[in-house]
C-alpha cells in the first residue's frame, strides 16, 4: 500500500494519536471505561497500522523481534511482582492494600501498576500474532 | 520475610512467574536451571504442605486479601494436598530428565520456550489443584491445556502438530463444556466459591439448572481425563509429543483431571446428588470396564510401543474411575491410591521410552530387538514398570488393584472383581509384546549395531527414581495408602 500518498500521510498523522489514545484509555482505566486490555490492543493496532501502509518489514524494523518476545514476559512480571512486592509487605499475594500507608491509595497504586504489566503484554502478544501471520508468505 | 502461610499462593506463582523468566533469559541452561529450581521448590512446597494438612487440617488462604466466598480462595486438605505432592513430584524429577532430552528432540534454539511452556503447564495444573474457586480452576485449567498444546507440538514428528491440533479441539470443548456447568451453577446459586456452592446445593437438589450443570462439568471433565469414550485425543498427543512432555503430561494432566472430577461429585454436589439422584455410578461403572478391556485391547495391537502405553493410560484411567464410581469410602482410596501409583509407573515407563528415543531415535517395537543387551538398565526399568501396570505383587500396580478389588467386593460385586483381574491379563499380552522383542531378538539377524548403547546417566536416573518409587510403594504402603485413605475421607466427608 506504500504507493497511495493519502493513506501513507493520513496514517502518519493517526499513528501518534492512536497511541495516545491508548495511552489514556490505560492510566483513565480505573476512572472510566478501559483498562490495560483495550489499551493494549489500541496500542498494538497503532503497530499494526504501520505495517499495514509501510510494510511488515519496515515494521519489524522498529519492533524487532526481541523487543515483542520481552514486552510479553515483562508484562507478565510486572502483575505478578507486584503481588510479590505486598507478599514482602506483610500482606496476602495481590493485596494492594499494603503497597501504601494508606489502603486506599495503595489499592490505587496496584491497580494502575498491573494494568501497566496487562497492556504491555497485550500489545506486544497482538503485534507478535500480527507478525506470525503477516511473515506466513515469506517461509511458503 | 515470606512465612510459610503464603505457601499455598507460592504453590502456585514460583512456576507460573519464572516462566517469563525463562523467556527473557534465552540462554538454554540458564532457563532449564531456572526451571530446575522453580519445580523443585514447588515440589518442597507441596511436601511441606501435605504434611500441614495432615497434622494441622485444611488451609485456606484468600488471595488479595478478599476473603471468601467473595474472592478467590486457595485451599488445602488432605485430597488435593496428595495431589499436589504428586504433580510436584513429578514434575521435579521429569525436569531433571528434560535438559539432555529436550536438547536433542526441540534443539538448544528452542528449548528455553519448552521450558517456559513445561512451567506454565506446571502452574496451570497446581493452581487447579489447590484452588477453591471452581471459576479460578477454568482459569488454570486452560493456562494448562494451552501450554500443554504448545508442549505437544514441539514434537520432532510433523503428526505431532496434528495431534496438538485435535487436543486443542476436543479440550477446548471439554473447557467450554466446564464453563457452561459453572455459569448455570453460578446462575443458580449466586456463588464460585467450592465450599459455599456446597452449602448452597444443599436442600435445592430439585433445580433443573443445577442437573443441567452436573451434566455439563461432568462430561468436560471426561474429556479432559480422557474417559472412554472421549479419550480419542490422547493417544496421538502422548505418542507424538516430545518425550519429557510424554513422561509428564501422562503423569500429571489427567490426574488433575480425576482430581476435578472428585471435588465436582464429592465436595460441590455430594455424594446423594451425584449418586442417588442422578445415575452416576451405573454410567461411571459401564464407561470404567468398557475402557479397561476397549483401550487394553487396542493397545495389545499397536506397534508404536508410545502409542501402546497411550491406549494402556486410557485403560488405567479406567480403573481410577471404576473406584470413585464406586463412591464407598474404599472405592474413592482405591481411585487415588492408584492415582498416584499409576503416576509413578507410566511416568517411569515413558521416561524409559525417552531413553529409547534418545539412543535408538525410535518407538516402533520392530527396533526395540535386542535392547536386553544394548541397554539393560532402560530395558530392566522397562520390565520393571510394565511388571507394576500388570498388577504383580511387590509393585505399586499391585496394591492399588488390591484395594480396588477389596472395594468390590464390599459391596458385593464380585464380577468386578473377576473383570479387574480379567483386564490385568490383556496389560500381560502388551507389556509381554515387548519385552520379548527386547529380550528375545537379537538386533539386527546378521549382528550389526550390537555395541551398547545405554542411554546417559541424567536420563537414566530420573527413569529409575519413579521406577524405584513405584516399586517402594508397592512394598511400603504406610505413606500412599494412608494419606488416600485420608483423601478419601475427607472427600466423602467421613471421620
Amino acid at each position: 500500500m506504500t504507493h497511495h500518498l493519502v493513506v501513507r500521510v493520513i496514517a502518519k498523522m493517526l499513528i501518534p494519536f492512536i497511541m495516545l489514545f491508548a495511552l489514556y484509555v490505560q492510566f483513565h482505566g480505573d476512572f472510566g471505561p478501559g483498562g490495560g486490555f483495550q489499551a493494549g490492543v489500541i496500542f498494538a493496532s497503532a503497530f499494526i497500522l504501520y505495517a499495514l501502509v509501510f510494510g511488515v518489514e519496515t515494521a519489524r524494523e522498529v519492533a524487532p523481534d526481541w523487543v515483542v518476545r520481552t514486552g510479553i514476559a515483562l508484562g507478565g512480571l510486572i502483575y505478578g511482582g507486584t503481588g510479590v512486592v505486598s507478599l514482602f509487605k506483610d500482606g496476602n499475594y495481590l493485596d494492594y492494600s499494603v503497597l501504601k500507608a494508606d489502603p486506599v491509595a495503595g489499592q490505587h497504586i496496584g491497580i494502575l501498576v498491573i494494568e501497566l504489566g496487562v497492556g504491555i503484554t497485550v500489545a506486544s502478544v497482538m503485534t507478535a500474532i500480527f507478525f506470525a501471520f503477516a511473515g506466513r508468505q515469506r517461509r511458503g | 520475610m515470606i512465612a510459610s502461610v503464603h505457601f499455598p499462593v507460592l504453590q502456585i506463582i514460583l512456576p507460573l512467574l519464572l516462566a517469563p523468566v525463562c523467556v527473557l533469559l534465552r540462554e538454554s541452561r540458564l532457563a532449564w536451571f531456572t526451571a530446575l529450581t522453580a519445580s523443585w521448590a514447588a515440589f518442597g512446597i507441596a511436601v511441606a504442605l501435605l504434611l500441614d494438612v495432615l497434622a494441622g487440617g485444611p488451609l485456606s488462604y484468600a488471595v488479595g486479601g478478599w476473603n471468601a466466598p467473595w474472592g478467590i480462595e486457595l485451599r488445602v486438605d488432605a485430597a488435593n494436598a496428595f495431589v499436589l505432592t504428586i504433580v510436584a513430584g513429578i514434575g521435579a524429577v521429569v525436569m531433571i530428565f528434560a535438559r539432555q532430552s529436550i536438547e536433542q528432540e526441540v534443539g538448544n534454539a528452542r528449548a528455553y520456550l519448552f521450558y517456559a511452556s513445561y512451567l506454565l503447564c506446571l502452574a496451570g495444573l497446581l493452581g487447579v489443584t489447590i484452588t477453591g474457586d471452581a471459576f479460578n480452576l477454568f482459569v488454570f485449567l486452560e493456562i494448562s491445556s494451552l501450554s500443554s498444546y504448545v508442549l505437544i507440538s514441539l514434537g520432532k514428528d510433523r503428526r505431532a502438530l496434528y495431534a496438538a491440533y485435535q487436543y486443542l479441539i476436543l479440550g477446548t470443548i471439554g473447557a467450554t463444556f466446564y464453563l457452561i456447568g459453572v455459569g448455570l451453577l453460578y446462575q443458580a446459586t449466586g456463588t464460585l466459591n467450592m465450599m459455599d456452592l456446597a452449602q448452597r446445593i444443599e436442600g435445592q437438589e430439585g433445580l433443573r439448572g443445577l442437573r443441567v450443570a452436573f451434566a455439563f462439568l461432568t462430561v468436560g471433565i471426561s474429556l479432559k481425563l480422557a474417559l472412554f469414550p472421549l479419550h480419542l485425543w490422547l493417544p496421538n498427543a502422548y505418542a507424538y509429543a516430545p518425550s519429557a512432555v510424554t513422561g509428564f503430561m501422562a503423569a500429571t494432566a489427567t490426574k488433575v483431571s480425576v482430581y476435578v472430577l472428585l471435588r465436582v461429585f464429592f465436595t460441590i454436589f455430594g455424594v446423594e446428588f451425584s449418586f442417588d439422584l442422578m445415575p452416576l455410578g451405573e454410567i461411571l461403572m459401564i464407561l470404567a470396564v468398557a475402557a479397561m478391556f476397549v483401550a487394553s485391547t487396542v493397545a495389545v495391537f499397536q506397534n508404536n510401543v508410545k502409542r501402546m502405553l497411550a491406549y494402556s493410560s486410557v485403560a488405567q484411567v479406567g480403573y481410577i474411575v471404576l473406584g470413585i464410581g464406586m463412591a464407598s469410602v474404599t472405592g474413592v482410596q482405591a481411585g487415588i491410591l492408584h492415582l498416584f501409583n499409576h503416576a509413578l509407573i507410566k511416568g517411569g515407563l515413558f521416561l524409559a521410552m525417552g531413553c529409547i528415543v534418545y539412543s535408538i531415535g525410535s518407538t516402533h517395537i520392530r527396533d526395540l530387538a535386542g535392547l536386553g543387551k544394548r541397554m539393560p538398565w532402560t530395558a530392566a526399568a522397562f520390565v520393571a514398570g510394565g511388571l507394576g501396570l500388570i498388577g504383580i505383587p511387590m509393585t505399586a500396580g499391585f496394591i492399588s488393584k488390591w484395594y480396588l478389588v477389596l472395594a468390590a467386593l464390599e459391596k458385593g460385586w464380585w464380577w468386578v472383581a473377576v473383570l479387574i483381574l480379567l483386564s490385568s491379563l490383556l496389560a500381560v499380552l502388551y507389556i509381554w509384546k515387548v519385552v520379548e522383542r527386547m529380550y528375545f531378538h537379537s538386533a539386527g539377524e546378521t549382528g550389526e549395531n550390537v555395541e551398547r548403547a545405554e542411554a546417559p546417566l541424567g536420563l537414566l536416573v530420573p527413569t529409575w527414581i519413579l521406577i524405584g518409587a513405584s516399586i517402594w510403594f508397592g512394598i511400603d504402603t504406610r505413606l500412599s495408602a494412608a494419606a488416600a485413605l485420608e483423601a478419601a475421607k475427607t472427600l466423602l466427608g467421613v471421620g
